[in-house]
């Protein structure tokens, strides 16, 4: 049987987001978290023109859904497809709507409720001292996941597609002139831009007339290696760098050309409408494919729920939130942006091969897939659709997910260094910038080498960034429902996902102990027993806490709460 | 309607509206550095209460009354009740 058409599959996914977005969004809104237009936000209470700003709900959206957003979408379900494309595809849709959308909405919520506080100090509040400290080790795993798996997919993209060697590296520069154009010439933005993005086109030309192969030993590593080792040089210099030199400019520039690139992809796909080749449910995945339950819960987080979320969510938009009603918006539509990534990159990865042998030969082995095949299959759809040369498509989707990936990669670097001084000071040292800038590369190093410095164990790692990524959504998820216990709301629209999260992640992580223990795999099986640890942790405070709140009086609710400064009028 | 003001203020338009692309990604950042130097000032001004000498003493000292308002909102920012100096009093 033939499968879909692609277009198809793209208006499906899109339409059933959206219908999430109005239905069930609203019913989180209304019946759930209550959300009421006339509450003074963070914003409005503590405006200090700095942390806590009114922002207008779109701004805010896009400042959002460009934080959260990153290379993550695109890399699990360009490796779930593995299992067929329609249970990735029906995991990013529902994922997308019961389980993200809510989290995303919940975290946002119970934030801007605390006064803007963190997930971190809610997790204190709520569970109690301990919490703290489990939140602790979990974003501390987290960024440590982040770090070393994003390393590897720009090395392997950096091998697969050596045309962006140039682009990758040359943007840079051009990141450099545009931050030195704009702060110390006071040069026009707009036509620093436009120069700024010619430059880096031309660069993809360039890049691509002239690709850069690494011999096959280079310093003594492979050239994978030798690129991980470049990549987490730049990252330990660009997080210390004052933001205006490098990562400023470079955010811009990336803004600017994500937008182009995107446009693009998505322009060829309505033009080409490619077919789908990859079977629905593939019932004959390669030896080393792991069971589908519960690894996909686990390969693609981002795009489906994703703990990451509650981070931006509680600490940056819940403290510009104009009206709490606006949260709807910024929290659940922006989930509904990366469902749209995550359902892209289904596409791509399906519909971008020409027969379903071609697409078997891609995918012969459960580490094959991944972001090189997103480019390869995107490349292809290009091609066909605006006639873009293969080669030129695949260089220009490839020099993007890098930009995107090195962007998470360097700002992952830059926030576990103040996860590591926090850490530094419970134990009572007080580590420099530099000092626990070394100690985040050392240990990110150590943990991507251990899966084989030639890539060779690829996409190890992965699962275990969905396991803690899900770890941290269960965590705020069960401070969400502690919050609606007390207040005696309908909570099983939190609890009922959280819990499933909390046991597709323990079960995932117990199925990885063992392949790391008979693969003898001792750091990766070292990493796995401390998230084993921890996730049972989060589901012992979470019942102990759950328990209490069931004997405690209800609280009254929001609406009797609100005073009246508490109060802003509908204007 | 593409007169020449017409497309004037078009281009102002999309410059501001690149201009908030930029800079607001990054505002807090930049707005936390100049709070930090600052408070940074402001202790080199109030040095001698915290038992330090200041050299510079007699040019700072008619900045003094400029600084209670802002040790006043340092100290709120720094969830103290009251300001830690004695000769700062301000509430």
């Amino acid at each position: 049987m033939d499968g879909p058409n692609s277009l198809v599959l793209a208006v499906i996914g899109v339409a059933i987001m959206i219908a999430g977005y109005f239905l069930y969004g609203k019913f989180l809104a209304k019946r759930v978290y209550k959300l009421n237009a006339e509450f003074k936000t963070p914003a409005h209470e503590y405006n200090d023109g700095v942390d806590y700003v009114p922002t207008n709900k779109f701004v805010l959206w896009g400042h959002h859904f460009t934080s959260v957003a990153g290379a993550a979408p695109i890399a699990g379900p360009a490796i779930a497809v593995i299992w067929g494309w329609l249970p990735a595809f029906l995991w990013v849709t529902i994922g997308t709507v019961f389980l993200a959308g809510m989290h995303d909405l919940g975290a946002l919520w119970a934030s801007q409720r605390n006064r803007g506080q963190s997930i971190g100090t809610l997790s204190g509040r709520y569970i109690g001292k301990r919490g703290r400290n489990l939140f602790l080790v979990v974003i501390f795993l987290l960024l440590l996941m982040v770090i070393s798996a994003f390393a590897v997919i720009i090395a392997d993209l950096l091998v697969a597609q050596p045309g962006s060697v140039i682009p990758t590296w040359g943007a840079l520069v051009v990141a450099l002139g545009v931050g030195q154009a704009i702060y110390r010439f006071k040069w026009n933005l707009a036509v620093v831009s436009v120069v700024g993005v010619a430059a880096l086109y031309a660069l993809i030309l360039l890049g691509d007339r002239f690709p850069v192969s690494l011999p096959d030993q280079i310093l003594g590593l492979t050239p994978e290696g030798f690129w991980i080792v470049a990549l987490f040089l730049y990252a330990g210099v660009a997080s210390v760098l004052p933001v205006w030199v490098l990562l400023q400019p470079r955010d811009y520039i990336n803004g600017i050309q994500l937008f182009i690139g995107l446009g693009i992809l998505y322009g060829a796909v309505l033009i080409a409408s490619p077919t789908v080749v990859a079977p629905a449910w593939n019932d004959a995945v390669p030896d080393d494919t792991p069971s589908i339950v519960p690894l996909l819960f686990v390969t693609i987080a981002c795009g489906a729920i994703s703990g990451f979320h509650g981070t931006v969510a509680s600490g940056t938009s819940s403290k510009q939130l104009d009206r709490e009603t606006d949260a709807r918006f910024v929290g659940y539509f922006g989930a509904v942006g990366e469902g749209l990534l995550a359902v892209g990159a289904i596409i791509a990865t399906t519909a971008g091969f020409q027969t379903l042998a071609n697409w078997r030969e891609t995918y012969e082995s459960f580490s094959s897939g991944g972001v090189p095949v997103f480019v390869e299959g995107g490349g292809a759809i290009m091609n066909e659709g605006l006639g873009i040369p293969p080669g030129l498509s695949a260089t220009i989707l490839a020099t993007m997910a890098v930009l995107f990936a090195a962007t998470t990669m360097d700002t992952g670097v830059r926030l576990k260094r103040f996860v590591v001084q926090e850490i530094g000071q419970l134990a009572g040292i007080r580590l420099g910038t530099g000092a626990a800038t070394a100690v985040v590369l050392i240990i990110a190093l150590a943990l991507t080498f251990s899966q084989g410095a030639d890539g060779s164990g690829g996409m190890l790692i992965w699962p275990l960034f969905g396991t803690t990524n899900q770890l941290l959504a269960a965590l705020t998820l069960s401070i969400v429902s502690i919050m609606l216990m007390r207040k005696r709301r309908p909570f099983l629209p939190v609890l009922i996902p959280a819990a499933f999260v909390l046991v597709v992640s323990i079960y995932a992580a117990v199925v990885q102990l063992r392949t790391f223990f008979l693969d003898g795999e001792w750091l990766l099986f070292t990493i796995d027993a401390v998230i084993i640890v921890a996730a049972t942790w989060v589901l012992i405070e979470a019942i102990t806490a759950m328990g209490k709140v069931r004997k405690e009086p209800p609280e009254p609710e929001d609406d009797q709460l609100l005073s009246d400064d508490e109060r802003i009028g509908l204007g | 309607m593409t007169s020449a003001l017409g497309w004037a203020e078009r281009l102002r338009w999309v410059n501001s509206g690149l201009r908030e692309f930029y800079v607001a990604p990054y505002r807090r950042v930049f707005a936390r550095a100049k709070r930090d130097e600052e408070d940074l000032f402001m202790m080199l001004v109030l040095s001698e209460a915290l038992g330090l000498p200041n050299p510079a003493s007699g040019a700072t000292l008619e900045l003094l009354p400029e600084m209670l308002d802002r040790v006043h909102e340092w100290h709120t920012r720094q969830g103290l009740d009251s300001s830690p100096f004695d000769s700062m009093s301000c509430c």
